[in-house]
């Protein structure tokens, strides 16, 4: 689907090409709207992104690429964001994150096989006091530890398998 | 006397974060009385309560708000909501509990300098906080104090929040303006500033002021300059929320007055060191980019204000207290800081960019126990070249950690380096024959 002419995002996109005095503002607010709509920032999606905001598509992509919530590649089911800045890594996020990984057979930054989990490590969250801590899909998950994880691992791979039978 | 508290006024009223509550509460009513002075009384009121900007610098905020020029049609305020230091997680308190604080707050420097919009530029990982804030800014509008002719008089302003997504450098506040343009988030050349004609959002007079010092505004309105002014220190009035992290039994966000003491605030709130029987060795006052100290008895002495901060060789900046007990190795401290600036510097200037690349490059060689006695020098030597010739604070931010671990921390790195020194050095030979 597109994000253009689609009834979920037309209001969303018209309220926030009406925040600005310049079309152009936009853009950020609609490559997130693009992200959630490609599960990245695809090529249909900037172009899109370009024409409701009178960009040309290579300046949206720069764009793009220049902040890490921009996924430039699709990302798994859960996008794992941890924490491992200095201030949680004071309190064991760098072991968090590396069991974190082992315990999924992956290799930082990248996504399980059956496409439900990816992993990376990020810079300061603002929430260095509830270390260890990440980011899943922009929502916090705080003050964690690896059975914390482990379960909460299970119940969204059964989640998939109920949702597979 | 119990500590006065401002910031976090209301957090112990149940759903605080609601409209209703809020009013029942006394909210609004700072705007209520801005709007029923002259917006150069509102700027003096400010002026005349001392109160710094708690982003990080301390500058003045009736100051930064009497530099708008008042014949320009269009003006803007823009909150600086993007909180993206290491170790720093106040402003998301203050949006995520009490949100009106800050609507009402930014309404009030909205009118203060006849501004047409507020943006709240929040980093991108807040999009719930975001969320609720459009929600809060709703309801105040279905009661007049948002949109046209707010509180039924002349003034009219729109809010807006606008989302970052996750990059450190659109704190800086031209990244910032330009990020909010739609252009890439890196600062731009000054002069102009925000505040003039061609240096702000759109080309307009802008101020732009952290979440937290704004957050101050309605309390000044309401309880008056002097009022204000009579907490804290000579150069430090008013509280001050203290992020603490790192190796402490209770860390969080505490308000205190600004005549607290380290001590009072590692210790008496915070519980001292986490792990039993150690000690506290290093302290980061103002996040990754302040200098370090090392946490003696001199330094829990210290009031945590500005003036204080600066005579023990540090800042109090953000306030974003990391604490590192006597198990923590200060060259990895260095890393660690210096892998964030790495990943944070937008690229712009040669200094900033290739610096934090070597720099990075040579602790982790140090760090690995290859690096020789040398190296220590040299890794000082480019952070001191990055300071002062880049296009933003950030080469500054990154340099720092550098010059002051070294500083303060020698015998840190000499004890990776001294090995190093005294084994001989490997033939070249030898050294192709083993990687054959
Ligand atoms: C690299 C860099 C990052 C910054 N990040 C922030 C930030 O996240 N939040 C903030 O309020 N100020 C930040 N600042 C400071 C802002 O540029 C600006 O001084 C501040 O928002 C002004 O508000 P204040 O006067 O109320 O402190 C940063 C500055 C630099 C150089
Ligand atoms: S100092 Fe660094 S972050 Fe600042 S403009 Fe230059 S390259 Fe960008
Ligand atoms: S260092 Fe991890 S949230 Fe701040």
């Amino acid at each position: 689907m597109a994000i253009i002419n689609n009834d979920k995002y037309t209001q969303r996109i018209n309220w926030h090409l009406s925040k600005y005095p310049d079309k152009r503002s936009a853009v950020m607010p609609l490559l997130y709207i693009a992200q959630e709509e490609y599960g990245w920032v695809s090529p249909e999606g900037i172009n899109e992104v370009a024409q409701l905001c009178d960009m040309d598509p290579t300046q949206v992509k720069s764009i793009a690429g220049f902040y890490t919530m921009y996924s430039e590649k699709p990302k798994g089911k859960y996008w794992l964001q941890v924490c491992n800045d200095l201030a949680c890594a004071l309190r064991g996020a760098d072991e968090f994150h590396h069991d974190l990984l082992h315990h999924l057979g992956i290799e930082e930054g990248g996504t399980t096989d059956d496409g439900l989990f990816t992993v990376e490590h990020v810079m300061c969250l603002a929430a260095c006091d509830k270390a260890p801590m990440l980011q899943c899909n922009f929502h916090f998950m705080e003050n964690l530890d690896m059975a914390k994880m482990k379960a909460w691992i299970e119940e969204k791979r059964a989640e998939l398998e109920k949702e597979n039978s | 006397m119990t500590n006065p508290i401002i910031l976090l006024r209301g957090q112990e009223v149940p759903n605080i974060h609601q409209y209703d509550v809020y009013v029942q509460h006394g909210g609004y009513q700072g705007l209520k009385k801005a709007l029923g002075m002259s917006p150069d009384e509102v700027i003096n009121e400010v002026k005349n309560s001392g109160l710094r900007g708690r982003g990080g610098a301390g500058f003045p905020a009736g100051v930064k708000w009497s530099f708008i020029p008042k014949n320009e049609p269009v003006k803007y305020v823009t909150v600086n909501a993007d909180e993206s230091e290491t170790g720093t997680f106040k402003d998301r308190l203050i949006m995520e509990t009490n949100p009106h604080q800050l609507i009402e707050g930014a309404l009030i420097c909205a009118y203060a300098i006849q501004a047409k919009a507020v943006y709240i530029y929040l980093r991108g990982e807040f999009w719930d906080v975001a969320h609720q804030l459009d929600q809060c800014i709703e309801d105040a509008r279905k009661d007049g104090w948002v949109g046209k002719n707010i509180g039924g008089g002349n003034f009219s302003c729109e809010v807006y929040t606008h989302l970052g997504a996750g990059a450190y450098i659109c704190g800086e506040e031209s990244a910032l303006l330009n990020s909010l343009e739609g252009k890439l988030g890196q600062p731009r050349v000054r002069p102009p500033f925000p505040a003039q004609k061609g240096g702000g959002l759109y080309g307009e007079p802008t101020v732009v002021n952290n979440v937290e010092t704004i957050a101050n505004v309605p309390w000044i309105m309401v309880n008056g300059a002097a009022e204000y002014k009579k907490i804290g220190t000579e150069q430090s009035a008013g509280t001050k929320l203290y992020c603490v992290s790192g190796h402490v039994k209770k860390p969080g966000v505490y308000e205190l007055p600004f005549t607290a003491t380290f001590r009072e605030l590692l210790y008496d709130i915070c519980g001292g060191p986490s792990v039993e029987g150690r000690n506290f060795k290093a302290l980061l006052p103002s996040g990754g980019s302040g200098p370090i100290v090392h946490l003696n008895d001199q330094v829990l002495d210290t009031r945590m204000s500005y003036e204080d901060t600066a005579k023990i060789g540090t800042i109090i900046g953000s306030a974003s207290l990391i604490v590192m007990d006597d198990s923590v190795d200060i060259t990895w401290v260095a890393s660690k800081v210096t892998k964030f600036f790495k990943h944070e510097s937008c690229g712009k200037c040669t200094p900033c960019r290739e610096g934090t690349y070597w720099l990075d490059k040579v602790i982790d060689r140090i760090l690995a126990g290859e690096g020789r006695p040398e190296d220590v020098k040299l890794i000082e030597n480019v952070a001191k070249n990055m300071a002062g010739i880049t296009l933003c604070a950030l080469g500054e931010f990154a340099a720092n950690p550098i010059i002051h671990t070294i500083k303060n921390f020698p015998d840190d790195f000499n004890q990776h380096v001294a090995k190093k020194a005294e084994t001989k050095p490997v033939p070249a030979k030898k050294l192709a024959a083993a990687g054959d």
